[in-house]
């Protein structure tokens, strides 16, 4: 009996610790919903209010109606949708070539794709600022695209060869003994299969893409030509009486996308930097 | 590459679905079809990159300001811009800061990671899904949104931070300035960073601990060894992989960490004496407009990470050509 209790006080034990570690780990991204719905008074006062009880949109208002918020939403969606598009179509052709196909010189294709996603972004800003500027490309959305393909290129070629070798080669094989051409099995029984694969690796393009900060702060000066983190990094500026309630609303609202999205592929994405170092 | 696409790495359930390797002998050889097929990523790559790079080692090699921009030549000056920037105090400074700053922030992830990890194999159900869905929350969110939301809790004025230690009664905060001084600027930026990157840590890690045979740590427990035992003797051998893995990542990430210091501390409140690595060469080169300069630090910090990443690229180019 005592026993028995013994445990059941020290499960008790550790479900605090991990209760505990849950309101630590959720506090920041609680304190932006809860900011961005309280109205001022309650913001700025000393005794903080946790939960708004009676909450207001309008500091959502005064977010989408700051300067270039649509604009720069419209930025940041136009260079993810060309970015990704880019990405998935040339990177499927790679995976394909990596996941089926022995060839010399596959190891240091690798090689390429995985260094690649190891180099330090910031060491990259000096030469693709002034290789653009060299060509009148700075302050374009094609100059901050180019400048995404050197990431999301070879994560996505990672990735989708992940996901390929998830798919048995017999099913491709049988369709050739079958009588079907190459393009025949790659368009009805790969493409059809690699279908969830392409999604969950677009939207990690997408997430990649949207978050960005570095390239694009350095590559695009002029306000109405910026993505939507830039817009957001200048926010509060250097002003001490930053508007914390809108300031919160604008980030809840650029973080939306990327929760949802995030949230409805997490759980595929097994495939990407530590694949394969698990398994035995 | 960076903090990027520390979102988009691996974790989840399918890590312990283990998946039989696919020997290399089973793969079809395709004559000139996979080099056609891989051709546009080569050949976009190598323009998107491979001209910057050529760019950075000549850069560097160059005496190359706003001036020579417009004029798009620069003047040859030879090794230069090294021999200025291995002789600048900052320069070594600004490395022995990063090294350290690195350390502490890697250290903290994973023990922490680890940590979080172990506890959640020993929580209630309910418990671990609450957690497990609080981490994926923290995980998916934007770092430039997260800095903010850090600015914001730690404001000095009216941040919640200071409100609830002086509630606690830790002591008097109302007013605190927790950007004052260079160590709790950095330390701030430090908080941010473990935060965000325990997530993927921690759920990269229980995936592995999956891995760990429950019959082989009951006869150990059968046997009387302790806790640690079990973790020092059993766990930690199994998942010492994922673990080397996860610290080379976090290693490289960190030291060229630029967007989390950058935006956090502030660029009006950035110095020399609270530089890091990625900032220095941002503000020497960027920002003063002397590329020279700045790729030739750009192109030592390149390599720096480089030698950093040898033992994770490896291990992965060695799995790919594997499979």
């Amino acid at each position: 009996m005592t026993r028995r209790r013994g445990r059941r006080v020290r499960q008790a034990g550790w479900d605090a610790v991990g209760l505990a570690v849950f309101v630590v780990m959720v506090f920041p991204v609680f304190w932006m919903i809860s900011t961005a719905f309280k109205p001022d008074d309650q913001i700025v006062s000393l005794n903080p209010t946790w939960i708004p009880w009676r909450p207001t949109l309008s500091h959502f208002g005064a977010a989408i109606h700051k300067p270039y918020f649509w604009e720069d939403v419209k930025n940041s969606l136009i260079v993810v949708g060309i970015t990704v598009a880019i990405s998935i179509v040339l990177a499927f052709l790679a995976a394909v070539a990596l996941a089926r196909y022995g060839f010399s010189g596959r190891a240091l294709f690798i090689l390429m794709v995985i260094g690649i996603q190891m180099l330090p972004q910031a060491g990259l800003i000096i030469p693709l600022y002034v290789v653009l500027a060299d060509y009148h490309k700075t302050n374009t959305l094609a100059g901050v695209v180019i400048t995404y393909l050197t990431f999301v290129l070879p994560f996505c070629v990672w990735t989708l060869r992940g996901f390929l070798l998830g798919i048995p080669k017999e099913l491709e094989e049988a369709a050739m003994v079958d009588g079907s051409t190459r393009l025949g099995v790659f368009l009805k029984i790969l493409l059809p299969l690699m279908a969830p694969g392409l999604v969950a690796t677009s939207v990690f393009a997408f997430i990649t893409t949207w978050n960005e900060y570095i390239f694009a702060r350095v590559l695009l000066n002029d306000q109405s030509k910026q993505t939507i983190t830039v817009w957001l990094s200048y926010f509060y500026g250097s002003s001490r009486h930053t508007d914390w309630g809108a300031l919160m609303a604008a980030s809840t609202l650029t973080a939306i996308p990327v929760v949802v999205f995030f949230l409805l592929v997490q759980r595929r994405i097994a495939f990407g930097l530590t694949a394969g170092a698990v398994r035995g | 590459m960076s903090e990027g696409t520390s979102t988009t790495a691996a974790a989840g359930t399918l890590l312990g679905t283990s998946r039989r390797r696919r020997r290399v002998w089973g793969r079809a050889a395709g004559g000139a079809v996979p080099y056609v097929l891989i051709a546009p990523v080569v050949v976009v790559i190598g323009v998107v990159l491979g001209y910057p790079l050529y760019w950075l080692g000549k850069l560097s090699l160059e005496h190359y300001t706003l001036f020579e921009l417009i004029r798009h030549a620069g003047t040859w000056v030879g090794l230069d811009n090294y021999r200025s920037v291995l002789s600048d105090q900052i320069f070594w400074h600004t490395l022995l800061r990063t090294v350290i700053f690195t350390a502490v922030n890697v250290g903290l992830t994973i023990v922490l990671g680890m940590l979080i990890a172990l506890l959640l194999v020993r929580l209630s159900t309910w418990v671990r899904l609450l957690l497990t869905s609080g981490l994926v929350l923290v995980w998916s969110m934007p770092v430039v949104v997260a800095v903010q939301i850090f600015y914001w809790m730690t404001n000095f004025q009216n941040g919640v931070v200071n409100s609830i230690l002086t509630k606690l009664h830790v002591g008097d905060f109302s007013q605190h300035d927790w950007y004052g001084t260079t160590f709790s600027q950095l330390g701030m930026v430090t908080l941010l960073i473990v935060w965000g990157a325990l997530p993927f840590v921690v759920i990269t890690l229980y995936a592995a601990l999956a891995q760990v045979p429950r019959d082989l740590v009951e006869a150990a427990e059968v046997d009387g060894a302790t806790s640690f035992g079990i973790f020092r003797d059993i766990t930690l051998p199994i998942i010492k992989p994922i673990l080397l893995i996860l610290t080379s990542l976090s290693i490289i990430w960190d030291f060229g960490v630029f967007t989390q210091p950058y935006l956090l501390i502030g660029q009006s409140k950035i110095t020399p004496n609270n530089f890091l690595m990625s900032i220095y060469l941002f503000e020497e080169g960027y920002f003063k407009s002397d590329y020279g300069r700045g790729a030739a630090i750009s192109l030592l910090m390149v390599l720096m990470v480089g030698l950093l990443s040898i033992v994770y690229v490896r291990k992965m180019v060695r799995i790919g050509v594997s499979e």
